[in-house]
């Protein structure tokens, strides 16, 4: 067995290898290049220098989109994590159609983006004129709150299903010998509950922090960055760049935007997964 | 029963992920009948950008290769996608040989790809030099269809509220009309003005559209066919229009960032409003079976209060414009130019070009079109009527236009004031142009 697997590793490898190659790596440094550059299609690519970064990196509307994806992000992840950490918890306790009420909380995120962004401008929108107040695309603070509520609504049931499995993998007699041992149920949530969770809260964070960073079809369809770009994300402004701006230079600019977007999301990623990973516990 | 649940939770999971794939995958537009081989006399690849005239372009594409053998492929671009499809068609092997510009704005994107249209057989076939976009010396697109808006008014009810078009012909007519029908809304039961709706289906009427006014009376009074520092001469009489058109609707100018094209329609079709800004391509929207017929329906010009208002026309002009790909094959660029000129020239083509589309084209061999807003254009410019031409072209940016779709949706829901609506449109206009040439 060994060494058939020293023989024919080439063999299980090399497609993955290849379609890595094809799919991501030569895309991305083509795309690195190209941020350097001024085009309209690839083919036709002029060399501009550094300029599509300086413009990126001192463009107000850029820098806007990336404090306010940033608060998104933070909000969002925080208030995703708590509930459906909550939820999971109260699904384990063997109520009454538990099985129930996992599916039906996981159900919303088996919809796609676009068309909850829509559902949603719709009914929250409806909301706020019953309330007399002004809609989402014409008061920035309501358009943020709405796409918190949207995100917590589309992904608490996915992450929910996440803690589930974990803390159904945490040895029972770990709980049992806590409460001979004298534990209350708090002690049991924080001594030996989320300890053990912890490989469970690594990948939630790690969803919904990039899954908030990336955020963009929700974006686009609830409010489209109105008023103003003031509730545009990074990459709905990336995408406004490219695609709603003529002149090859736009291209590049939103190229610049796209390499800046990119290491930004690998270099928030790394760092919480290293953060969170040191708080594992050995099972 | 707990593995047929973890098998359904299992698949429901599996459906997630599918469903997540395919929300992020782009899918290209694809009505064509697929990618035809070219022979050896070329062939033709057209790019379209009106959803609305599909099916007509394939069935006009099909008889031409039926009659002369060359193969045509027609591949519409899905609704507000168009630039992105052919940002991406333009860079295969087999690009879009015939595509197309919205103007001066839209040439700037895509000037390096254009063929010189100047020694062509169709361009000599234009009524007026006025229809082709020029690029320096080069005649880089060429306008195939000329279309006009104003206001649509449901006659039927302006007839119940007492009115006569025949009456309106000024901006205080309009401005009369509009407020004794909202006094007497509850009485009467329909609204003035359908919704201005500022949802994107719906914004271009009135930042796109509406805007062209003062901007035509500026350039008249000036003199000048484009400028890089607009003044904003007659902003007042755009607010003036604005608020008629807001404040004697349908609906609370609040609400109106919400609404979209299709309410708007809805509401002027069920009856509930006499008037609705739209252009002569919402012809076959509204007459029909159940709907109007051609005599419910007028279109009358848009008064601002601005000039000599008794001889105003529709407005009238094109942003549509045929370029041709001169990155493609040489014989591909010679079969596209026939096509082209087939369609503007023969009685198949023309005749399909004013039938089927409903389209008047600027060409000496147009075929009279069966459209009553076309119609009527003709009829006021044979009265003397002059029509407002179409400078919103000549607007520096979309981003130009959704600032101002911005500011104005805010001035009607109140969290904007008019003077965001000013800055939007003067101070946008000269940083979008330092923009666009810096």
């Amino acid at each position: 067995m060994e060494k058939a697997i020293k023989k024919y590793w080439p063999v299980f490898v090399l497609p993955t290898f290849a379609a890595f190659i094809i799919g991501f790596v030569w895309p991305f440094l083509q795309g690195l290049y190209l941020s350097f550059c001024k085009f309209i299609t690839i083919d036709k690519a002029s060399f501009n220098g550094l300029k599509n970064y300086i413009f990126a990196l001192t463009e107000a509307d850029f820098l806007h989109a990336f404090w306010f994806t940033a608060l998104f992000t933070v909000v969002s992840t925080l208030c995703i994590n708590a509930a459906a950490l909550a939820i999971a918890l109260a699904l384990t306790r063997e109520i009454k159609g538990t099985n129930l009420f996992r599916s039906v909380f996981f159900m919303p995120n088996l919809i796609g983006g676009i068309v909850l962004g829509y559902i949603w401008n719709i009914l929250l929108n409806c909301v706020l004129t019953l309330l007399g107040k002004p809609l989402l695309s014409l008061h920035a603070p309501y358009g943020f709150i709405g796409l918190v509520i949207l995100m917590c609504w589309q992904q608490i049931g996915y992450m929910m299903i996440i803690y589930i499995a974990g803390l159904q993998s945490i040895p029972g007699d770990y709980l049992e010998a806590a409460r001979i041992d004298g534990a209350n149920e708090r002690q049991i949530l924080w001594k030996v509950k989320l300890p053990n969770l912890m490989p469970s809260i690594t990948i939630c964070l790690f969803l919904s922090l990039t899954n908030g960073f990336k955020l963009f079809d929700q974006n686009l369809a609830l409010t489209g960055g109105d008023p103003a770009h003031k509730t545009e994300m990074l990459a709905l402004n990336i995408y406004q760049t490219f695609y709603g701006r003529s002149g090859p230079q736009w291209k590049g600019y939103g190229q610049a935007k796209a390499v800046i977007f990119c290491v930004l999301v690998i270099v928030i990623s790394l760092c919480q997964l290293r953060a969170t990973r040191s708080k594992e516990v050995q099972q | 029963m707990k593995k047929v649940f973890a098998l359904l939770l299992t698949l429901t999971l599996c459906v997630g992920l599918l469903s997540a794939c395919g929300s992020k995958t782009e899918t290209p537009a694809s009505s064509g009948e697929g990618e035809t081989s070219s022979a050896a006399t070329g062939s033709v690849y057209y790019l379209n950008f009106k959803p609305e005239q599909d099916e007509a372009w394939q069935n006009l594409a099909k008889t031409y290769t039926e009659e002369t053998g060359v193969p045509v492929t027609v591949v519409t671009a899905a609704s507000g996608t168009y630039e992105q499809t052919l940002m991406s068609e333009i860079a295969k092997s087999t690009p879009p040989t015939l595509f197309q510009v919205n103007g001066p704005v839209g040439l700037a994107n895509w000037k390096d790809y254009c063929y010189d249209l100047s020694d062509s057989d169709v361009y000599g076939q234009l009524t007026s030099d006025g229809f082709a976009l020029k690029d320096g010396d080069a005649v880089a697109g060429i306008a195939y269809v000329v279309e006009s808006y104003g206001i649509i008014a449901n006659k039927t009810l302006l007839a119940q509220a007492g009115w006569d078009v025949a009456d309106i012909d000024s901006f205080e007519d309009l401005k009369a009309c509009a407020e004794d029908i909202t006094a007497r809304k509850a009485e009467l039961g329909f609204a003035a003005f359908s919704s201005a709706g500022m949802d994107g289906s719906s914004d271009w009427r009135f930042k796109t559209h509406l805007a062209n006014l003062p901007i035509y009376f500026e350039y008249q009074a000036d003199g000048i066919g484009t400028t890089d520092a607009i003044k904003g001469t007659y902003l007042d009489n755009y607010k003036a229009i604005w608020d008629l058109y807001i404040n004697n609707s349908t609906c609370d100018p609040a609400a109106l960032s919400g609404k979209t094209g299709d309410d708007s329609r809805n509401e002027f079709l069920a009856g509930e409003a006499a008037f609705f800004q739209n252009g002569s391509w919402e012809y076959g929207n509204l007459v029909g079976e159940g709907k109007f017929t051609d005599d419910d329906l007028v279109m009358i010009p848009i008064y601002i209060g601005v000039g000599d208002e008794a001889n105003q026309g529709l407005c009238t002009g094109t942003e549509n414009y045929w370029c041709v790909n001169n990155s493609a094959k040489e014989e591909d660029i010679q079969a596209t130019l026939d096509f082209m000129n087939w369609c503007v020239t023969s009685e198949t083509g023309t005749k399909a070009m004013a039938n089927d589309m409903g389209f008047v084209i600027p060409f000496k061999a147009a075929q009279e079109s069966p459209n009553l807003f076309v119609k009527q254009d003709a009829a006021y410019t044979a009265e003397g009527k002059v029509p407002v031409s179409w400078n919103f072209p000549t607007m520096p940016s979309e981003n130009w236009k959704n600032e101002l779709g911005t500011a104005l949706t805010a001035y009607a829901a109140g969290t904007g004031t008019w003077d965001g609506v000013v800055s939007a449109f003067v101070d946008g206009w000269a940083s979008e142009y330092a923009a666009l040439n810096g």
